[in-house]
């Protein structure tokens, strides 16, 4: 393999994942990706007014997609829920000081991830939000044709 | 286990330990070979092609190399010639005997069991016009040798290319069935010995090989170095135009350090092969005994028709690069056909190939010894790959989804 250099932070939370399972009781739980396109991820999340309480997620994938699930949830733990709408890919990216090009694409699975268990959570009361809905879900390791 | 990696990572700390295996990349060199290199450094550093005494030396010393790596493979001496490399062996072959094939009959066979060089330069080949072929590969690895001979059946083909045994999975290729078969139909048969040389032994005369590639560094010899076998009467066109070295077939100064180089690792490999091939091949089998202990763990590959120094395993539910990069912090090299850790993101084709799934090609990782590898190696490999296994099983959405 061509070693691929990912920054401190990034090996650090590859290493030392931070909240790594699933949420008991969980308000919302958004599945993304597909094992057949390789990466797969899982992000749970319990709210208490307002606020997202407590988040834990579990990824099938490379490092970067394992960092960045685990970075993605330590900066929504705590947040609005309209903060965590908010949050993009971009954001995680720079908190982890950058991903390389080509492993980019496994940060945006992470953010739709979390857009998903929101769009759970609103479901559960009544509340339809489409906008929530990953577009472009399979566009994921595009370059396979079984994910299409 | 974690604090190790933290420490290496918070502090720099070198590990306790260093366990290369990732052989089928880079081999060490024989300490003896880099020491014979040197006079060819120093004082030998006359052309080979020169009239006058410092072309003598330089001569000698290439002629011996030759014939060290002929009786390797059981060729003439006349028969090799020196390249830069494999790739360059490689695309001689299979270039060169495509000029020379009568027209009608330009077209090569090969399959996903072959380097990347051959698959590469065959579909280069392709789009300018040459007709290809590729056989199927049975879920072992192996070439379908009845797919094969009706791909032979349908003509048009100059040269049936097919490495000894596959580069990834080690899986040995039914090399005596094939050269039986294209040798009926007047295919010829290029033999990539790249990784098989150096510990399984080969005749090219016996086994009615046309044409064959050797790496010099497979042998623990100088990277940078190569050689074809080019059986006598075969024809082949040049690919490089120049001062027409090695019988016009490939221009350019004589590397003569490596040249030299690659002549001693053949001697050394000829006379030690008995002794460190079984050996090599024990650690081996201790390393994949080990790893198919842990639990949902699979061999890739034959069991017991592979090259002696390759272990091929897949882990389900977690990915390759995710435990190359735990390896690694761990001082284990290996290498994976995960897509995630390739360039392109698409997934090994070898692997694929042989029908596995794209998650299984995900959690595959090759494992290559050479005769350095130790047993004491292997037992630090099997203390540590359990741990990471688990860890990364813990942290898979698709794990649990089974346990549960
Ligand atoms: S998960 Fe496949 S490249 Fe990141």
């Amino acid at each position: 393999m061509s070693r691929i250099e990912y920054s401190k932070k990034v090996m650090e939370h590859f290493t030392n994942p931070r909240n790594v399972g699933t949420v008991d009781d969980a308000d919302g739980i958004g599945t993304v990706g597909n094992p057949v396109c390789g990466d797969m991820m899982e992000i749970s999340l319990k709210v208490e007014d307002g606020r997202i309480e407590d988040i834990k997620f579990r990824t099938f994938g490379c490092a970067s997609a394992i960092a960045t699930t685990s970075m993605l949830t330590e900066i929504i733990k705590g947040k609005t829920i309209e903060e965590a709408e908010n949050i993009s890919w971009d954001d995680v990216v720079k908190s982890l000081d950058g991903l390389p090009p080509v492993k980019v694409h496994c940060s945006h699975l992470a953010i739709d991830g979390l857009r998903k268990a929101l769009y759970e959570y609103y479901r559960k009361r009544q509340i339809y939000r489409p906008d929530l809905i990953p577009k472009d879900e399979e566009s994921h390791h595009e370059s396979s044709p079984e994910c299409e | 286990m974690g604090v190790l990696i933290i420490d290496t990572i918070e502090k720099g700390v070198v590990h306790l330990r260093s366990v290369y295996l990732d052989s089928n990349s880079g081999m060490p060199m024989w300490p003896e070979v880099i020491s014979s290199m040197l006079p060819y450094m120093s004082e030998h550093y006359g052309n080979t092609s020169s009239i006058h005494a410092m072309g003598n030396e330089p001569k000698k010393a290439m002629e011996m190399a030759r014939s060290h790596v002929a009786e390797l493979i059981g060729a003439d001496p006349t028969e090799v010639i020196f390249t830069s490399g494999a790739t360059e062996a490689v695309n001689l072959a299979l270039r060169g005997s495509t000029e020379t094939a009568s027209e009608g009959k330009k077209g090569i066979i090969y399959s996903q069991a072959d380097h990347r060089t051959v698959t590469a330069t065959a579909e280069d080949l392709s789009r300018k016009g040459v007709r290809t072929a590729m056989m199927p590969l049975d879920h072992l690895g192996a070439i379908k040798l009845k797919e094969a001979v009706s791909i032979m059946d349908q003509g048009g083909f100059h040269l049936l290319s097919m490495p000894f045994a596959s580069q990834e999975v080690g899986t040995f290729q039914p090399v005596e069935d094939l050269v039986k078969e294209a040798a009926e139909r007047e295919v010829l048969v290029h033999l990539d010995l790249t990784r098989s040389a150096f510990q399984v032994p080969i005749d090219v005369k016996k086994q009615g090989i046309d044409l064959a590639t050797i790496s010099s560094n497979d042998l623990l010899g100088p990277k940078g170095v190569g050689a074809l076998y080019i059986k006598k009467g075969v024809r082949l066109k040049p690919i490089l135009t120049g001062g027409g070295h090695e019988r016009a077939l490939r221009s350019g100064s004589e590397n003569i350090p490596g040249i030299y180089g690659m002549g001693k690792a053949a001697s050394i490999v000829k006379k030690r092969m008995g002794d460190y091939v079984p050996q090599m091949e024990r650690v081996r089998d201790a390393l994949i005994d080990g790893l198919l202990r842990i639990e949902n763990t699979h061999l890739n590959g034959n069991m017991k028709m592979r090259l002696p120094n390759n272990a091929n395993v897949r882990f389900d539910f977690i990915e390759g690069e995710s435990i190359l990069l735990m390896l690694d912090l761990n001082g284990i090299q290996a290498a994976s056909g995960s897509a995630c850790s390739s360039k392109t993101l698409e997934p090994s084709p070898t692997l694929m190939a042989m029908g596995l799934k794209h998650e299984e090609a995900h959690g595959s990782i090759q494992m290559t010894l050479n005769p350095n590898t130790t047993i004491d190696d292997i037992q630090y490999v099997l203390e540590v790959v359990p741990g990471i296994v688990e860890n990364l099983r813990e942290m898979s959405p698709l794990y649990n989804r089974i346990g549960d």
